[in-house]
């Protein structure tokens, strides 16, 4: 599992760009389902077909492929400038080691030009991303760059203490490998449902991937599958949840609570600490897309607490990813032929 | 420089390998074992004597045949800039200072080597989501970071590290074509130098080699090294900000201070001193001479070892040399091969056969 994870933040993969990630959860995904295919933009779709009686009703488990990153926006004088993909604090970008990925990947770095070429009211300040450079330390990067090319962070993963993640893109790739999990758990037990494991594209853009995915798919109800922010120094508490003490159960107007009640009696039921977040609107996650793809679906929501998110270094519990590939996989096999009877608003 | 100089104009794959392990060892000012370690190693074959004074500077002399010699200092830092821990806190995460001149915005969003096992940690940052529009135009203080080294627990924490430790940032050292790039090239750039320097001594001399510390808190190896030494005359090797990026407005940027690529920055006056004139004169003419490029590095502020060592003992004639680096303390730097090779190269053949007649004014 660390292995995977370790790969799979080292992938560029950014928002619009999942190419190298989508190949990667492929070959992943094809010895642990029956069917596999990629959708008309670009998300993976695994199938792994269920033991009910057709018509059978579907799953879909589903978590977004995308990373945030940088993208060229003009050259100056052997420089490169840069825009952002995703939302990004420029704060953390200087001294960021980066890949250009021109005619050919260039490693780079961001840099924070010197304060006297600098506009005077920025002594002290943060350096906004417009004035940031990135350095290829190439005499003339124009015969290998062009704006439009993709530019990615690259700093390596690194392990922490207790069974601790650090590094770029855990937000969503820890999400892609708690699917992966679920998977290899359902592959060894009894499950009535058809499961739809998807790897999403542009979730951190426009949610294109989830729009089309539930489009597409119609799967009877869905499950996305993020990151959410873990507690940490001078974080509000009610908006954070503890890192290693499990995932969170998404609940607000994205969430049906049918799904949300099954979610939790799953986790109950597997003794994983499962605790409620509270989204009072837009959740930011695919789920926000599920909900209303197609005819519309009933949706929930699992996240796995993430420290630094959108920063080069995010942190993640691996015992917490372990845990939600746990759940959903308690989750899919509970799901059964009346499932759907029971699913209600009131 | 004739082809029978013994100094290659390419690194050889062992002083690629020195230069990397220099750049990836922790040593922030005052803990700079992990540095010294590895130079003597190195260099202890090719030592006529070899010391570690009461700070911890790495003293080396390589005497030379012949009996009066022109005692000659070369000099090069081997600490850092860096943190240090100074607590640790409720939940586990490390509370740390600045050690030298460090901009709190190059600090977020990087992995750090912890202490003397290195342990790896994050300096994190706050989620772009979670911060307010009026906490985005501000810079994060320094007292509001912390290092996280994957711990929940001030216990476990404090099992792993003391308050007291040194942390670096922990940049893998690259060659990339012409380029090398890591961390603290400012100054192991220098002591790879200095090293390379002491396997292939200038001729005619005796060459004292001072592996400095705590250059980066006041220059304060360096005063008693020169103190013990004694030296005629001495060269400090270090690493010089290259500020030559292109100005936000097109402007022309004409105080760049050293551009990567012309070759040595020789000092002619920083904040801390002013090259002797004699020494200015050999290096210039010794590089021209020789066809080895170099540059005058722009005068200005800044300071090397040689503040402290003009001003020992009745004064020693020094100036320096410089490697120049991109974006020096901060958490990669990059610097070319060339620069890198001829700085050893102009120094080698200045230092050859150095007489006390240059040093008239």
């Amino acid at each position: 599992m660390l292995v995977l994870l370790k790969a799979l933040i080292q992938l560029p993969g950014l928002s619009g760009y999942e190419g190298p990630v989508q190949r990667r959860m492929r070959a992943e995904w094809e010895p642990l389902s029956d069917e596999v295919r990629v959708g008309r933009i670009g998300s993976l779709y695994a199938t792994m077909r269920g033991s009910g009686q057709e018509p059978r009703k579907s799953v879909m488990l589903a978590a977004h492929m995308d990373a945030i990153g940088l993208m060229a926006s003009e050259l100056v004088d052997g420089f490169i400038r840069a825009a952002p993909i995703g939302g990004l604090d420029a704060r953390v970008l200087p001294g960021q080691p980066v890949i250009v990925h021109g005619r050919r990947d260039l490693p780079g770095i961001v840099v924070q030009p010197p304060m006297h070429i600098l506009p005077e009211d920025l002594r002290r300040k943060p350096i906004p991303l417009k004035y940031l450079l990135v350095d290829v330390g190439l005499p003339n990067p124009a015969r290998v760059v062009r704006p439009g090319d993709l530019i990615s962070f690259a700093q390596p993963p690194t392990e922490l203490g207790e069974d601790v993640l650090s590094g770029h893109s855990l937000d969503n790739r820890a999400s892609l490998v708690a699917i992966t999990e679920c998977l290899r758990e359902l592959g060894r037990r009894e499950h009535g449902w058809d499961v739809l494991a998807v790897a999403t594209v542009q979730e951190e853009e426009t949610f294109a991937g989830a729009y089309a995915a539930g489009f597409e798919l119609k799967p009877s109800v869905a499950v996305a599958v993020d990151v959410t922010w873990a507690r940490g120094p001078e974080l509000p508490e009610h908006k954070t949840f503890p890192l290693g003490k499990g995932p969170t159960n998404g609940w607000g107007p994205n969430m049906h609570p049918g799904i949300y009640s099954a979610l939790e009696a799953a986790a109950k039921r597997v003794e994983i600490p499962l605790t409620r977040e509270v989204l009072p609107a837009n959740c930011g996650t695919d789920a926000f897309a599920l909900q209303i793809a197609g005819e519309g679906l009933p949706t929930g929501l699992i996240s796995i607490p993430l420290k630094y998110m959108h920063t080069p270094v995010e942190v993640v519990s691996l015992k917490d990813v372990r845990r939600t590939g746990r759940l959903l996989a308690e989750f899919v096999a509970g799901l059964d032929a009346d499932f759907m009877d029971t699913l209600s608003w009131d | 420089m004739g082809l029978n100089s013994p100094i290659p104009a390419r690194p050889s794959a062992a002083h690629l390998r020195l230069l990397k392990r220099l750049s990836e060892a922790v040593g922030i000012p005052g803990s700079e074992s992990e540095v010294r370690k590895i130079i003597r190693a190195h260099i202890e074959p090719f030592a006529d004597e070899l010391r570690t004074d009461a700070m911890g500077n790495l003293l080396v002399i390589r005497k030379g045949p012949g009996r009066r010699r022109l005692r000659v200092m070369l000099a090069a830092h081997m600490d850092e800039v860096g943190f240090m821990v100074i607590s640790v806190g409720s939940e586990g995460e490390l509370k740390f200072e600045t050690v030298g001149g460090l901009d709190p915005r190059q600090l977020l969003g990087k992995p750090v080597w912890v202490g003397k096992d290195r342990l790896p940690g994050v300096i994190g940052g706050k989620p772009v989501h979670l911060a307010t529009r009026e906490e985005l135009k501000q810079t994060v203080k320094v007292e509001s970071m912390a290092i996280d080294i994957g711990v929940s627990k001030k216990e476990t924490a404090e099992g792993k590290v003391e308050a007291g430790a040194g942390a670096t940032f922990a940049t893998p050292f690259r060659r990339i074509r012409g380029m090398v790039r890591g961390k603290a090239l400012d100054d192991r750039m220098g002591v790879a130098i200095l090293a390379e320097l002491l396997e292939h001594p200038p001729e005619g001399i005796e060459l004292q080699a001072a592996f400095t510390v705590q250059e980066e808190v006041g220059l304060r190896g360096a005063r008693i090294a020169a103190h013990a030494l004694n030296p005629e005359v001495a060269i400090v090797l270090d690493c010089t900000p290259a500020r030559d990026l292109p100005a936000w407005d097109g402007e022309e940027n004409t105080q760049y201070n050293a551009k990567l690529g012309l070759g040595p920055a020789i000092y002619v006056a920083d904040a801390r001193t002013l090259a002797h004139p004699g020494m200015l004169r050999h290096l210039v003419h010794t590089a021209e001479s020789s066809g080895i490029p170099y540059q005058i590095r722009q005068p200005g502020g800044g300071g090397t070892d040689a503040g402290a060592i003009h001003l020992t003992r009745e004064g020693i004639p020094s100036i320096s040399v410089s490697v120049p680096a991109r974006y020096i303390h901060t958490a990669c730097s990059i610097a070319t091969v060339s620069d890198w090779r001829n700085t050893v190269r102009l120094v080698h053949a200045a230092v050859s056969g150095l007489s006390v007649s240059v040093l008239g004014r």
